[in-house]
Parts: structure tokens; C-alpha cells; sequence
């Protein structure tokens, strides 16, 4: 059976492809989201973040012997700590200004970061295995899948909807989502807000760092990796609606299919399809897909 | 008003001073312009290596061969874009004073980069990009294609692997000038030869994630995926490749534009068996060994790749020949350098013919075994030597108009 003169079973196989990007596209742009959410912030070192995450694995693995599955949780913490003492240092001291002014802080740290680990590792990158565990794959009769690609699919649904439970559901997140309304109050209540933000920013930046980790195996290492990332991610967030939890994850993981698509029908338009799309739902709908007008 | 004038004479005065004493070579300095890509999927490729390059060949000429005039280098970032390209370009030669520009990987860039050289008269001195149209169809008396092109990866790599057997073929190319040039070159060696091509698959350049494509190709059942592409997107696709088990599935890798650059970044794990075609591996001979050792201290420790070593040849003949034509008008000195025969360290003596390409010969290397290297960049065996007059297109066969003229 074809379906637009593409056999059916090669087409699942692009689906599933779609889908494990989706993945990373829902990882990252969760954490962008999370962080213009709740702090107001653009953050363009978003992409430098995640791809500190992923030399920051392959540096724990080849300086000290840390395999994949502490780098998981090593990682993100360390480089959610680096974001905590940015936030502290610099980002606070923008808050009361225009949007613009964290977007040109955190751009211009990005390519400082960029620039030393380019400086110091060059463009080609360094390679990091796929973890022994998870090496090899299976064959699905429509197409081989390797485990490393399955694993990336569960694991990033499942932290991106303990992400969206926390935010959304608990009492934790409910303090969040208060504290950005109104700090004044929420501080009235006991609750200290500044640090209640400083973390948010913190776990944001774990967020991506942790995606880091997670393509370290699949791209290669490199200092470049995170600013091809970074555009695409903001298309996301943006086509999601600015700061919306779920609509970031659902939006990731709709246009990796749609990517995907694109790879077989049209694969010279696969670089810009999600700008084309952007621009469609920013004419229908200004606020985005989940996105409410403030 | 006292100061200034004094300031106009006295800076008159220096000037015909200058223009004394150095004859021919415009205000006594000839000035290197090095483009390339700085910061993105080729910088390791060229990037500021060729800066290093261009300066080791600068202080080896000077000592040399003592010539009269100034010689300064600068460098920029093309970013991969042709327009950027061609906006620095056009900065460099008419407000800069930029002679020559060297180096311009990204073939797109330098097909424009070599108009505007041709439109300005001076000097482009291409090692980094692999188009053959630049010295086919789209020749121009000011420019020298020196390193390698699409029709000598072609048939240096192509053939080698139809040989052996590889005689289906599908392409994942890099979607633009350079990629389609290659594909199209290597399909024709593959039909040539009695192969087949079963299909191809336009890829953005800077691409991250090859696996649709990978299993575009896995499906089409070619014995060969021809890999179009280079740098960045050479070393994911090949990762990636290992990933979905293309090569255990029985299907073979064909990296048509490898560098030494992209094998190091891979490791040897997963490069390994690769056959690929280059004009220079630091391993070479005593020369090469010892030209690429004191390139390795100058910058950081990394080892030179093919086109690091262009560079530096290039820009010795350049300068030799500047100063044997005392003379750094773009197009005088080009027609010195196709008069004066080519002799440096490393790409032994050759020449370079009337449609601007440089011949010497190429090799056919294998990528050794992790258990064959001795350590980082013993990377290469040596399959085959391909003869100078064998290696690059016909010079009939281009289409370039300087030819016939």
C-alpha cells in the first residue's frame, strides 16, 4: 500500500522519526517556556545551555570516568547551577526592564560560551557512545529502531509531563504561577519569591542541559550544536504560545511529525517548514496555538 | 590649519617615496585576505588553521626570498553565505586594499567571491571549495583552484568503490552548489562504470539529524549511500549512519569529501574502513611531516588538513609569483602563477593550467583500524596514488571559455 507514492510502512518509519525530534523539540522548548512563563525571561543562552549539557557529559565521561546514567543526573544539576549563578549575578538586575534587555543579555552569553568551547574543542566535535545498555536495536518490521531513540521518546515524555504535573498541579507550581502574577503578595504570604524565581531558573536551564545529555550519543559534540537547535526551538515555544506549559510539549512533538513529513515529501523545505508555519498561526491566532492574550 | 597642511605634505611626500621604491606593487604592500568559515560545520576544515597557514607561508617567503614589499593578512568569517561572502569581498578590494582572497570554502560563497574577484581584477586563490565549475563552466582568468574538486573526488573515491563492486547508488547530498556538483560528478563515474543510481535526497545544509534520510536511503536497497556532503554534516551522517546498523544491514558509506578533520571528530571506532580521496595527509613523506609538525605547534596542537596545507602552498606560489611579475595587478599575477611552475614542500612540483585548476597528484587512503593507529591523526593507509595528469578533469572537458580562447 502507498500513501502519495510513499509505501505505508516507510512512512511509520518517518513518523517515529518525526517523533523522537519532536522529543528534543518538546525538551527544550518545555524549559524555554518554563522560564519566560514564570520569569519574563527570553532565553537565548537556551541553546549554549543545552550544549554545555552535553559536553558537560562528555567531559564527566572522558576526565573522570562518570558513565551516561550519572551524567543524567550530575549534569543537569551543575549546569542548572551555572544558570543559578547568572540569574544571580545578572538577570536580576533586568527583571524591571523591556523584554529586550534579558533577550540581548542572554544572546550575547551564548555566543560567549559558544565561542570559548569552540576555541577550545573546534567546530567537528567529539564523539560520545550510545551507552552499552541501550546500544543496538530492534527491528519493528517497518524499520530498524535503535534503543538509544526509543529510550529518548520515553524519557522526555515522562519528563515532560512530570514538568507540566508540577507546574500545573501541585502546590509548589500553584506558588509559581502566583509569585510571577503578583510577587508583592505572594511575598506577604512568607513565600521568598527572588529565590523561588532563582530556581525556576536554575531547573529551566537543567531542563536543557539534560536534553544535552540526551543527544550527546545521537549528534555529534560539538559547540554549534545548540545554536542550530535554538531558532527552531524558539519557532516552537512561539507557535505554542509564549510561557504555555503544555502547549510547548504538545507543539514539540506535532512538528517533529510534521519535520518529518516534510523530510520525505519536500526534504529542501525541511529547514524552514516550521518557520512557514509559524508565520501561518501568528496570523491567525498573534498569541499562539495555547498562548492567552495578556 | 598649519598642522594639517604639513600633515598632507609630509603624508604626500611618503607616499611617492613608496611608490619609488616599490615599482609595481600597489602602495608597497600586498595584502591576503583569508575567507572562510570561522565559526560553523567547516571552521575545523579551514577556519583560523588557515590563518596559520597563510602566515607560515608569509614569514617562509619572506625569508626566502627578501622581497621588497610589505605582505599583512587578514581573515574574515563568510559565515557559509554568499551574500555575506560577497559584501566582505567587495569591502576588501575596494576599501581594504585586499589583493588576494585565499581560502573560501562553501562553493556557493566562492562562485561568488570569484565573480566579483573577476569584475575587481585581483587576485582568488580557492583551496577550500569543491565545485569543478570554477575552473569549468564558470572559469575567470583571475582565479586558481588549488586543492581538490568535485571531478577528482568523483573519480578518485567513485571509481574506486564501483571496483570493488558498489555498483548501486544512492546520494544524501548537502543542498547547494557543492553538494549538487559532487553528486552529479560521481553519478556520472557510477553510470560510466557500469553502476546505477536508485536515487538521491536533497538535505539542507547544517543539518542535526540525518535518520530521515539515512532511512530514505536504507529503503531504496543501494549497495553504496553516496554521502554529497561535507564537514559537520559528513561527521552526523556517518554517526547516525552506525546508529539505524546501515553498515551491518549490509549497505556501504561512501564519504566523497572526507577530511582529516571530520575523522578525528568521529574517532576511529566508527570512521574506520572509510574510503576517502585527498591531495595531502601530514604523513606523507619527510616534508609534509615536518611542515605539518610546526603547523600543529602553532595552532593548538590540531594537525593540518588538506586545506590547511592549500593554503600555505597557494600563498607561497602567489607571493613568488607576485614578486617574479613585481607585480600585484589580480590578473598579471595570476598569469605569472600559470607561468611560473608550482614547487613547495608539500604538493611536490606540479603546475597550474589555463583554466586556473592545479594539478598534483591525489591519493586513495583507508581509515586504519583503532588497532592499526599509533595515536591521534595516524588516521590514513595509503591505497593508491592517483598520477597528476590523471587525478583532474580533461582540459578539454570543463567547458571553460579561457580554454578555447
Amino acid at each position: 500500500m502507498e500513501i502519495f507514492g510513499i509505501p505505508t510502512q516507510a512512512l511509520f518509519g518517518q513518523l517515529l522519526i518525526g517523533l523522537i525530534n519532536g522529543s528534543f523539540y518538546a525538551l527544550l522548548s518545555l524549559g524555554l517556556a518554563v522560564i519566560f512563563g514564570l520569569l519574563n525571561i527570553i532565553n537565548f543562552t537556551h541553546g549554549a545551555q543545552y550544549m554545555l549539557g552535553a559536553f558537560c557529559a562528555y567531559l564527566l565521561l572522558n576526565k573522570l570516568g562518570v558513565n551516561y546514567w550519572w551524567a543524567l543526573l550530575i549534569t543537569p544539576i551543575a549546569v542548572g547551577a551555572s544558570g543559578i549563578v547568572i540569574e544571580r549575578l545578572m538577570l536580576r538586575q533586568l527583571y524591571k526592564l523591556d523584554h529586550l534587555y534579558g533577550l540581548l543579555l542572554t544572546f550575547g552569553l551564548a555566543l560567549i560560551i559558544e565561542g570559548l568551547f569552540r576555541n577550545e574543542f573546534g567546530s567537528s566535535g567529539q564523539p560520545y557512545p550510545i551507552p552499552s545498555q541501550l546500544s543496538g536495536g530492534r527491528n519493528l518490521g517497518f524499520m530498524f529502531l535503535p534503543n538509544y531513540r526509543a529510550w529518548v521518546i520515553v524519557a522526555s515524555a515522562i519528563v515532560c509531563l512530570g514538568t507540566w504535573y508540577i507546574i500545573e498541579r501541585t502546590k509548589l507550581g500553584a506558588y509559581l504561577r502566583a509569585g510571577t502574577e503578583n510577587p508583592q503578595l505572594v511575598q506577604a504570604f512568607g513565600i521568598n519569591v527572588p529565590r523561588m524565581i532563582t530556581l525556576t531558573y536554575g531547573f529551566g536551564v537543567g531542563l536543557a542541559a539534560l536534553a544535552g545529555v540526551m543527544a550527546a550519543p545521537i549528534y555529534q559534540v560539538s559547540p554549534q550544536m545548540g545554536s542550530s537547535m535554538i531558532i527552531v526551538v524558539f519557532a516552537v515555544v512561539v507557535i505554542g504560545g509564549m510561557g504555555s506549559i503544555l502547549g510547548s510539549i504538545l507543539t514539540g512533538f506535532g512538528l517533529g511529525l510534521i519535520e518529518g513529513l516534510t523530510k520525505v515529501f519536500y526534504p529542501e523545505a525541511s529547514s524552514t517548514v516550521i518557520f512557514v508555519i509559524m508565520v501561518i498561526i501568528l496570523m491567525i491566532k498573534p498569541a499562539g496555538l495555547f498562548g492567552t492574550q495578556k | 590649519m598649519k598642522l594639517k597642511l604639513s600633515t598632507v605634505v609630509a603624508s604626500l611626500a611618503l607616499a611617492f617615496a613608496g611608490g619609488a621604491a616599490q615599482a609595481q606593487v600597489s602602495g608597497g604592500v600586498v595584502k591576503i585576505g583569508v575567507m572562510n568559515d570561522m565559526s560553523g560545520l567547516y571552521a575545523d576544515i579551514g577556519g583560523p588553521g588557515s590563518v596559520v597557514a597563510a602566515k607560515m607561508a608569509v614569514e617562509d617567503f619572506q625569508k626566502s626570498a627578501k622581497p621588497n614589499f610589505k605582505i599583512e593578512v587578514v581573515s574574515a568569517d563568510h559565515q557559509n553565505k554568499p551574500d555575506v561572502g560577497s559584501t566582505i569581498a567587495r569591502q576588501w578590494y575596494d576599501t581594504d586594499g585586499v589583493d588576494a582572497i585565499v581560502d573560501v570554502p562553501t562553493s556557493s560563497v566562492a562562485l561568488a567571491v570569484s565573480q566579483i574577484t573577476r569584475d575587481k581584477n585581483k587576485a582568488f586563490l580557492a583551496t577550500g571549495p569543491g565545485t569543478a565549475d570554477l575552473t569549468g563552466k564558470a572559469c575567470s582568468p583571475n582565479t586558481v583552484h588549488w586543492l581538490y574538486d568535485t571531478w577528482m573526488l568523483a573519480h578518485g573515491t567513485g571509481s574506486a568503490i564501483v571496483k570493488t563492486g558498489g555498483d548501486s547508488w544512492f546520494f544524501i547530498t548537502a543542498d547547494y552548489a557543492f553538494g549538487h556538483a559532487l553528486e552529479r560528478d560521481t553519478a556520472e563515474v557510477v553510470k560510466a562504470s557500469g553502476g546505477k543510481v536508485l536515487g538521491q535526497v536533497r538535505v539542507p545544509l547544517n543539518t542535526q539529524d540525518f535518520s530521515s534520510y539515512l532511512l530514505q536511503a536504507q529503503s531504496s536497497k543501494a549497495k553504496i549511500i553516496g554521502l554529497a556532503n561535507a564537514g559537520g554534516d559528513t561527521i552526523n551522517s556517518i554517526k547516525q549512519a552506525s546508529e539505524f546498523g546501515i553498515v551491518k544491514g549490509g549497505q556501504n558509506l561512501a564519504g566523497l569529501l572526507v577530511f582529516i578533520t571530520d575523522v578525528h571528530g568521529l574517532g576511529l571506532e566508527k570512521a574506520q574502513g572509510l574510503m576517502l580521496t585527498e591531495t595531502f595527509y601530514w604523513d606523507l613523506n619527510d616534508q609534509t611531516r615536518a611542515w605539518s609538525k610546526r603547523f600543529a605547534a602553532a595552532n593548538k596542537g590540531v594537525y593540518p588538513s588538506m586545506d590547511h596545507a592549500g593554503v600555505y602552498a597557494v600563498v607561497l606560489h602567489y607571493l613568488k609569483s607576485v614578486q617574479a611579475g613585481n607585480s600585484d595587478d589580480g590578473l598579471k599575477a595570476v598569469n605569472k602563477m600559470k607561468a611560473l611552475p608550482t614547487d613547495d614542500a608539500l604538493f611536490g612540483k606540479g603546475t597550474i593550467r589555463v583554466d586556473g585548476r592545479k594539478i598534483h597528484p591525489a591519493y586513495l587512503f583507508e581509515v586504519k583500524k583503532p588497532s592499526e593507529s599509533k595515536g591521534p591523526y595516524d588516521y590514513y593507509k595509503l591505497r593508491a596514488t592517483i598520477p597528476a595528469e590523471q587525478a583532474f578533469r580533461p582540459l578539454n572537458e570543463g567547458g571553460c571559455p579561457l580554454v578555447k580562447g
